[in-house]
This record gives C-alpha cells, structure tokens and sequence, in this order.
C-alpha cells in the first residue's frame, strides 16, 4: 500500500477514535464521577450512610467494571438502538464504550475521594456545612490531582476499549489495525496504527501527569501523589494488554 | 454559655460498647478560657465534638449561648437547617488545622461565609480583616503547604472567627506545635478572649496549655469530669490533682519522724514572711524542700514544701498557725503525695 492510499484511512480511523473517546469520556465523567461520589458518602459512617444503596451501586459497578468490554458491546445491542436508533457504526459504539466507561471512572473517583482527609469534612461541617456543600467545596476539589490522574486512566482505557468497535463497526484505530494489519497482512500499515497509538497514549499520560502535578503542587512543596498515580495505572494498563 | 448536661456518648460497633461520656456535667462561663485536660483515651475529643453535635451524644443534652443543640438535632444522621446554622455561630479550630489545600489561604477563611451566603465583596473584606487580626496579613494569596505549622493554626483561628462566633472550641490546637510556637498559639488565643470577648473551650493533654490561659479547668478520666473549677478554686483545693499537676513542687522527706508540708500563697498571705514568723513563734527550725512561684491563670501563686521536725501529731499548732494566716496547707505522705487531711482543711 502506497502513502496515498494509507493516507485517508488513517485520519478516518484518527477522528472516529478521537470521537469515540471523547463523547465515552464525557460521559463516564459525567456519570461517573457522581456514581463514584456517592459509593464514598453511602458507605458505613459515610456523610449520607445508606448501607443498601452502597451494596447495590459497588455490585453494579463491580459487574460492569469487569465485564469483558466485547460482550458488554454485544449484550447492550437493544440498549444502543433504543438510544442512536443503530447498533452499528461509530456513534453505535459510543454508547457501550460510555457504559464500560462508567464504573471504570466511577471506581477510580471512588478511591481518589476516600483520600481526602476526613477533618476536612469534619471542619465544614463545623462551619455548617450541609453534604452538597461538602462535596462541592471539599471532595471534588481536594481529590481533583487525583481526579485528573483517574480521567487520564479513563481515557487510555476507553482508547483501548474503543480498539474493538470495529466488531460493531465503529471503525477507528484499533480496528484498522485488525483489518488491514491483521487481516490482510498489511504489517506496515498496523505498525503505523500501533505508533499513532504508542505517541497518543503517552501524550495524554503526560498531559495528565503534568495537570495533575501542577494541582498538587499548589503552594509547592506537599509530595505529589506519584504512588497513587502508578497505582493508578494498573488497571489501564491490565485493560490495554487485554485488548491486545 | 456551654453548659452540658448528664452528657452521655456510647459508641456501638460489632456488639461491642464503648463509653466514651459518662455524665458529663460541664458549665462553661460566658467570657472564660475553659480547658478540658485528660489523657488521650478519656473521652476529651468525644466531649468537643458533642458539644457542636458533630458527634450525636446517646444521651444528655448540650446548650450553647442559651440554645439547647440537642433539640435541634433532627433525625437520622445528617444535621438539619438550624443545628448547621447554630453551628455556624460556632467556632472550632483542630490539632492538624483542617485548611483545603486546593485554596488559598484567604480562600479557606472565606468558606464559613460562602457556607453564610455573604458576598463575594463582604467575604474578601472580612478575610483580610481576619488574617490581619491574626498576624498574617501578607499571607493572604499563600496556599497551606507554603506555611508553617503555627501559620496554619493562625488561619485555622481566623476560619473559625469567620461567622462572628461567641464560642470557640479548640480540639489540641497547639498539640502539634512546637513549645515556641504554641506559646504564641496561645497568646493570641488569649488576646482574642480578652479583645472579642470571645468564650474559649479547648481540650489538651498539656498541662501548659491549662496554666498559661485557662480562667477554669476539668480532669477528665475515663469518660467522666473528676475534678472542675476556676483555676483558683482548684489551686485552694486540699489535695486537687490539678492543682498538684498544674503547680508541682518536689522534694522529700530528709527523714522518717518529719512533717512536709506543701503551702500554697495566694492572695495578701503571699507577701507575710509566714516561714520565719512560723521558725520564730514556736522556736522550730524549718527545712525548705522546694519552693516556686508561678502565675496559673493570670494570678500570682506561689507554693513551698517545707519540712518540720517531728510527725505530724507534734505539729498540729505550728499547721493550725499557718492556716490562721490565710495559707493552704497540704501534708504531704511519704510518697510525696499530698494526702486529704480532712480536719482543718477550707
């Protein structure tokens, strides 16, 4: 395959990715990060304890977290068309990469807002703090390097969930690779797909790495949560060995 | 204007009970430093967090600045609209300062008032007053991390006057802080009392902490107050154990057939040359084993141990002439423990 050829399939496969990840990760954030909130505040001795609920979102959560993405694409068909109207296609693909997305964030902002201190919450609500209050002023913005860290987590491993779209024919990087790469032996153009992904991940693992150092680094000199950010990692890492 | 009554707090967890409040019976004055002293263990943060219900006693009840806090509690979990406004009128500072990271520090001392609903131009007003009030008027746009410990617990102070309290409670504020640094702590703890009128209740294990700024004083052990008052009452109390801590003097008997005796001056009876009237009048001679004088509470103490020859059945005159003169007379056992001798004693 010449250059010219090459051309045009990859920058179709770039934007599909890039428009897979990026409604997936707006919407896993969007659900996510309350689901994960309220995992921490439900919790036993949390500020709104409600042991049953707690059960039941963690149980949630713990299925869809480990679910195989390939089978959540399958088994949520009927749910994807009664929302795009389609099960296949790129936008198709959106809808199971955001459900897979979901508890994934969810878990993430779950620990990250464990973290924070509970005098925090203590001295707000010594101050007449009400929940809401503490969520808004407190959690969210004392976990927000940590946040940061899990939203780069997030995407990295939506960005490896997105690679089996191509099943429901999502398209995007992942796929070409599998298509052309694998199918049709086409190793040049896989090991281009490979290297668009190796340079995206590390940017966006460096972007997020540096955004949330630089919020830790407010005022300079408390140590920035380099552990919690490895630790972090694991999982995507796990999920993109996965995949591939 | 803290007053707790029968103040009961069990903690339940897998079964197991653990009384944290026994009865706590606390009256705090408008306008006093009252410290709370104890060992860690014996319920003095439990009693702190009960008295703003951040902790919901299991029984008795908490009234401050004429509000009864326990009424306002509601059900469940969760803090209802007038306990969180009662709260707000309260103060509270804590041993680890409590400041979000992620704000500045002028920032953290507006976050009572956005809690109040005050304007964005009123709260930064009453920020700046306040970190002026407390010494770091230049410190405004810093974040914590760039502070240093009593820098923190400054703006720990200055949060917790954000909403005008009457009512100051303070959970170890100088337990991580250097001697240096909580001298200074205190100090300003101090001029604010005295400035803003403001009532303080703190809890501490330091002993310090009680004699350089408290006007009353409890022992708490095992979840129950064993001993209370003003400093001064406490120090004229045969045998307290507050007064023996806050004010200690040593020295031992230097034989068997001696009476020791710890005098503690107070008052007009601290300028009388009470020893060598005492040496002269009944022609004995004495032994001074330690002596200290002390200000406890902003008042002048001093306190002796003195040795007499001869028990205590041969001195009976010489102790009653003491106390004549106004003077609080301890004897002192063997282990150079002041024993209750319940005859004589005010």
């Amino acid at each position: 395959m010449t250059w010219s050829e090459i051309q045009p399939l990859l920058s179709q496969a770039c934007s599909e990715t890039f428009s897979m990840v990026l409604w997936s990760t707006l919407i896993a954030i969007a659900l996510g990060l309350p689901l994960g909130i309220l995992l921490v505040l439900t919790e036993r001795g949390g500020l709104l304890q409600n042991v049953v609920a707690n059960k039941v979102i963690g149980q949630v959560v713990n299925v869809g977290r480990s679910m195989p993405f390939i089978i959540l694409m399958v088994a949520l068909m009927s749910f994807t068309r009664w929302v795009t109207g389609t099960t296949i296609g790129t936008t198709a693909a959106i809808v199971p990469l955001a459900i897979g997305g979901i508890p994934f964030f969810a878990r993430l902002v779950e620990t990250a807002v464990r973290e924070v201190d509970g005098g925090l919450v203590e001295a707000v609500q010594a101050m007449g703090g009400n929940s809401w209050t503490i969520v808004r002023k407190v959690l969210v913005p004392e976990a927000l390097p940590s946040l940061i860290a899990s939203t780069t987590t997030t995407i990295i491993a939506l960005i490896g969930y997105s690679a089996m779209a191509g099943t429901v024919g999502g398209g995007g990087l992942g796929d070409l690779a599998v298509r052309y790469g694998y199918q049709r032996f086409e190793t040049g153009l896989m090991w281009i797909t490979v290297g668009i992904l190796a340079v995206v991940i590390s940017l966006i693992q460096f972007a997020g790495d540096f955004a949330a150092r630089s919020l830790h680094g407010r005022g300079g000199s408390g140590p920035v949560p380099k552990l919690r950010l490895l630790k972090a990692k694991e999982p995507a890492a796990a999920d993109i060995s996965k995949v591939a | 204007m803290i007053t707790t009554s029968g103040l009961t707090k069990v903690y339940r967890s897998r079964g197991r009970e653990v009384t944290a409040l026994d009865g706590v019976d606390l009256h705090v004055r408008e306008g006093e430093v009252y410290g709370v002293i104890g060992q860690s263990g014996a319920g003095k943060s439990s009693l702190i967090r009960c008295v703003n219900l951040l902790e919901r006693p299991t029984a008795g009840t908490v009234t401050v600045a004429g509000q009864d806090l326990t009424a306002l509690a509601g059900r469940g979990p969760r803090a209802g609209r007038e306990l969180r406004r009662a709260r707000s009128h309260i103060g509270m500072v804590f041993q680890h300062f409590n400041l979000l990271s992620s704000r500045t520090v002028q920032d953290n001392i507006e976050l009572p008032l956005e809690i109040l609903g005050k304007s964005g131009k009123e709260r930064s007003r009453k920020a700046l007053e306040l970190l002026d009030l407390v010494g770091l008027a230049d410190k405004a746009k810093s974040y914590p991390a760039q502070l240093s410990g009593g820098q923190k617990q400054r703006v720990g102070i200055a949060r917790a006057l954000a909403g005008d309290p009457k009512v100051l409670l303070s959970d170890e504020a100088t337990s991580a802080l250097d001697p240096e640094t909580t001298r200074s702590i205190l100090q300003l703890l101090r001029d604010l009392n005295r400035q803003l009128g403001l009532t303080v209740l703190l809890i501490t294990h330091e002993m310090d902490v009680v004699k350089s700024i408290c006007d009353s004083a409890a022992l708490m052990e095992k979840g129950r107050i064993v001993e209370s008052g003003t400093v001064s009452e406490l120090l004229a109390t045969p045998g307290s154990q507050l007064a023996s801590a806050l004010f200690p003097v040593g020295g031992e008997a230097s034989a068997d057939d001696r009476t020791v005796l710890d005098i503690t001056f107070h008052g007009e009876a601290a300028t009388q040359p009470v020893v060598s009237q005492l040496a002269r009048t009944y022609n004995i001679e004495i032994s001074i084993l330690g002596a200290a004088i002390d200000t406890v509470g902003g008042l002048q103490i001093g306190r002796m141990r003195i040795e007499l020859p001869g028990r205590y059945e041969d001195n009976v005159v010489p102790v009653g002439f003491l106390r004549e003169q106004g003077l609080q007379v301890d004897v002192v056992d063997a282990e150079g423990e002041p024993v209750l001798v319940t005859e004589g004693a005010k």
